[in-house]
This record gives structure tokens, sequence and C-alpha cells, in this order.
């Protein structure tokens, strides 16, 4: 069952000096809604999703869950990141099943969940494989099955098939909205891709840099499933690029981008 | 290693049992080389100590008389005493090194501001000889096994700490970013990510130990206790028996060797990591 998400005047700086990273950003996501964070690299919008996985804390304002403030990381709202970040130590089932680990689930129920979405992701032939034997795509296919297995209201997705082929990446955006539908999962990728966005998306949210903050949304509403071809797809990533170079406020600084990114991976290791 | 087989193809298709012999046989060639090489050398080391009329008493320590004590050990039985003694000694050794190596490692590996503080501390009383706390041991310890035991803990916990140290910092932060956001507790997080992601680190560490441990133990032994193969050398030595001196020598290297050849096994068994 999805959750709803409400992001509550959040503004962040990663020290006291620091310019805001973020500043007053407010939306409400709906349960089961399909939403989309696009913007430049170092607008923050990688952040605001750490905020959402309770990875990072903002430095004022909130982010609620079903109206719970999010203050630690949990399994039910799960993240899926740029690396599939699997341990090669377990096969591809423990690995599926490592959240479930955690949560104390017995291990006989956890196999056969398990199993069943690793059959769902297209992996039947590779529950014992070594994950160090698997493609990038089957990796993250299994980083996939891992986020689903704890039953999540909320699927956040940081631009997790960036590093995929075209090939993989175009199937993944096809399927993982898909699973989201039939699960009423709540998802929010972050992606400086449009087409992803539209590919993927009920609704688009256009975040601007120095400070980032939401400058723009998009209801996307087009039918499923999506494909890259149709009129109206085209029509839409057309529609979002005017928009988006609407608030392009210009190429700030390289060297913002960058502190702003290893201030995220420091914060939330 | 197999590519060497193209020319023997046709042995294998007939008798896959003779090619499995010439498999091993040359994968052993090169150290039975080696191990002929250095008996040549004991045997010229030998000839020369016996022609000269000087050193003609040290005669025993050539390859002849040497086998020939081993043997009369072995039969007789009293070469296991020894040994057991001394693999007590290492054993207890290693188990408190590592019970205090891994714990101590994972901390600083983990905590950035441990590292900055243990770090000259370290590395300080890592380069003291372990055989230098010999007197400390002695007073602290009221007997000679426990002081022995602690010399060798002394000797083992640095690599340990070290190893295990350099195993958690290279731990990718994402296993740790991702372990948290499907909920993991602090203990799942050593338990679960931690303490298997550092498992091949561990051993190099222990590797190492075990062989300084084995280094500084039979000096160890020439100190206050009457057992163990340290003590061996010393009995021999005392009683001009020189033939018995090389073959306790001998003993050393063959279960030194033995140890390592154990732990390289154990590292390759615990190694995840795809080559």
């Amino acid at each position: 069952m999805g959750a709803s998400i409400s992001l509550d005047f959040i503004s962040h700086k990663f020290s006291a000096s620091a310019e805001p990273t973020l500043k007053d950003i407010e939306n409400r996501i709906e349960p089961s809604e399909l939403v989309a964070l696009i913007g430049r690299s170092g607008c923050g919008k990688s952040t605001l999703l750490h905020m959402m996985a309770g990875l990072l804390i903002p430095t004022e304002g909130c982010v609620r869950i079903n109206s719970h403030q999010v203050a630690k990381p949990s399994a039910k709202w799960n993240m899926m990141f740029q690396k599939a970040s699997l341990y090669p130590w377990m096969s591809v089932k423990e690995n599926a099943a490592l959240g479930l680990l955690f949560d104390g689930v017995p291990k006989a129920e956890a196999a056969e969940r398990v199993d069943t979405l690793l059959d769902m992701v297209g992996l039947s032939d590779k529950k014992n494989a070594n994950v160090q034997s698997l493609s990038g795509g089957q990796q993250q296919r299994v980083a996939l099955a891992r986020s689903l297995a704890t039953d999540p209201e909320v699927l956040l997705l940081d631009e997790p098939f960036s590093a995929l082929d075209a090939f993989t990446r175009t199937q993944l955006q096809e399927e993982v909205p898909n699973i989201c539908r039939e699960r009423g999962i709540t998802m929010v990728i972050v992606t400086h891709d449009i087409d992803e966005a539209v590919a993927m998306a009920d609704r688009v949210l256009i975040m601007s840099q120095n400070p980032g903050r939401i400058v723009g949304e998009q209801k996307v509403g087009l039918p499923w499933p999506r494909r890259h071809m149709d009129a109206g797809f085209q029509a839409m990533r057309d529609e979002l690029m005017q928009q988006f170079k609407g608030t392009d406020t210009g190429l700030a600084g390289r060297n913002a981008v960058e502190s702003d990114e290893s201030n995220v991976a420091k914060s939330a290791a | 290693m197999s590519t060497s087989n193209s020319q023997s193809i046709p042995v294998t298709n007939m008798m896959p049992n003779m090619s499995r012999f010439l498999g091993l046989f040359k994968s052993l060639q090169y150290p039975a080389l080696g191990i002929t090489c250095l008996l040549a050398l004991w045997w010229v080391g030998g000839y020369m100590i016996e022609a000269n009329p000087d050193l003609s008493a040290f005669s025993a320590f050539a390859p002849a008389p040497t086998f020939s004590a081993l043997v009369d050990m072995v039969s007789s039985g009293e070469v296991w005493a020894p040994i057991g003694s001394s693999l007590y000694r290492i054993l207890a050794g290693l188990v408190w090194g590592i019970a205090i190596g891994v714990p101590v490692g994972v901390t600083v590996g983990y905590f950035g501001v441990a590292l900055k503080v243990t770090n000259v501390p370290f590395q300080f009383l890592r380069m003291i000889s372990p055989l230098a706390w010999m007197p400390v041991a002695v007073l602290a310890f009221d007997s000679w096994d426990s002081a022995i035991i602690f010399l060798i803990v002394m000797a083992t916990v640095w690599p340990i700490i070290f190893s295990t140290a350099h195993g958690v910092r290279r731990i990718d932060p994402n296993w740790f970013k991702v372990a948290r956001n499907l909920g993991a507790s602090g203990f799942q997080m050593l338990s679960r990510i931690i303490l298997p992601a550092i498992m091949t680190d561990v051993m190099a560490g222990i590797r190492l130990a075990v062989g300084v441990a084995w280094v500084v133990l039979v000096p160890a032994e020439y100190l206050g206790v009457t057992s163990g193969l340290g003590y061996a050398i010393n009995d021999a030595r005392d009683t001009l028996a020189y033939d018995y001196l090389a073959a306790v020598v001998l003993v050393i290297g063959i279960i030194g060797y033995g140890l390592d050849t154990v732990c390289s096994v154990l590292i390759k068994r615990f190694n995840w990591h795809v080559e």
C-alpha cells in the first residue's frame, strides 16, 4: 500500500556558513503516485531524496510519510541507488532477502517471498549465482527485488538506471512503474534524463539550483504503456524541456556542484 | 596453469589418470628444484664443516646425521611433546591476539578519530620487539607459560589490528548506506556487513601474525620453560647433541611452513573477491 509524502518547508545547509543547498521546498506526493524529480547535477535533488529515505535530516522543515516525521531509515521506504551495491559474499537470493533478515522474518518465509520476486524481475535461473557474475542490469534487478522484498510503501530511485546500457534501461523504465502501479507503491525517481521522467512518472517536479527549489511541476497523464515514439510522449518531452529551459538559472559553478555531491555522500555514509 | 598441457592432449584422452599425475608432477617440479638446491647447500655446508679441523666437532649439523636423528625422534615419539607445547602456546597467543586485535582493528578502522588517536602509539609499540617485553612478562605473570603466551600476543596483535583496520577502511561506503536503508541495526551492520566484508583482510593479518609468532616463539622458549621446541634446541646444545639440534630446527621449519599453508588455504576459503 502506498504512503503519502509531505515535504514541509525543507531547507538545508551542509554547514552553518554555507549557502543553503535546498530552500523552502514544499510539496505533497499522494499515495501510489509516481513522481519524477528533475534538475541539473548538483541542484540538491539527490539530497532531497536522501531526506525522504531518512538517510539525511534537513536542517529546517521535515519530511512526513503518512504524516509521521521521517527521522531514520526504514525498510518501509526503500531507496535504490545508481550502483546496485550488492554484497559479494552473499548469493543473489541472500542479497534479495537481506532486508527481511534484518527485520527478523523467518528464513522459510523470506526465501519464499524472495523466490517470487526474483521470478518477477526475471532472474529465476540466477537465484544461487554469485552476484559478481551478473551484468549491471541483472545486478540492478537484484537490488530492485531487495527493495521490494520488505513490502515498501515508498520506493525512492536515485538515478538507478544511469549506468546501464540503453536497452536494459528502457526495459527497467517500463517495468518499475508497472510494478509500483500493481502494488500501489508510491514512487519518487531522481533523474536528469527528461525522457526517463516522461516514461515513468505521473507528475514531474522541476528543480533549480543554488539554492535548490522546486520551480515547476507538470502532470504527465499519458496512457500506459508509454512509448518513446508516440506523439504524446514527444509533446510532453518538449513541453518539459521548455519549462526546464525557462527555469534555468545558468551554469552556476561546477565547484558548488561537486562539493554538494560529496557532502551528500559524506552525510549519508 | 593448465595452458602448459597443450602437448599432452592425446595422453589426456587416453589415460586421464596418467595426465593428472603428469600435471601434479609439473606443478611440483619447481618446488622440488628449490628443495633440492637447499639440500645441496646444506650438504656442501656440512662437508665444509667436516673438512675444517676447527669445526669438525659440529659435523653432526650435516644432512645425514640430522635426518637419522629426526627418524630417531619420530620413532621414539619424543618429538611430539615439544611440538605439542609449542603449538599450544602459539594457538593460545593467537586466540588472544585475534580476540583483542579484531575488535580494536574494527574500532580504529571505523572511527576516523580512533585512527588518528591511536596511530602514533600503535606504530611505536609495534616496533618494539615482543621479546623486549620478557622482563615485564615474567614480573606480570606467575607462570612461564603465561609469560610466553603474553609475548606471542604482543607479536600477533599488531598485524591483526592493522590488517583489520585497513579492511574496514576500504569497505564500500555504499554498503553501509544500503544496509542502513534496509533497516540494519548496529549489531546487524557488524555481523552481516562489516565482518564478512573484512574477513579476507583479517585472515591476511592472521597469516602475518602466525609468521611473526612462530619466529618469536623459539627464542621465547629459550627462557625459563622446560618444554617446547625452543627448549629442545637449548637442551640439545647443552648436551652437545648437534644432530638433534638440527633435527629440531628442521621440525620448526616444517611446522612453520604447515601453519602458513593452513592460513593461505583459509584465506582462499574466506575470499569473496572474484579474480
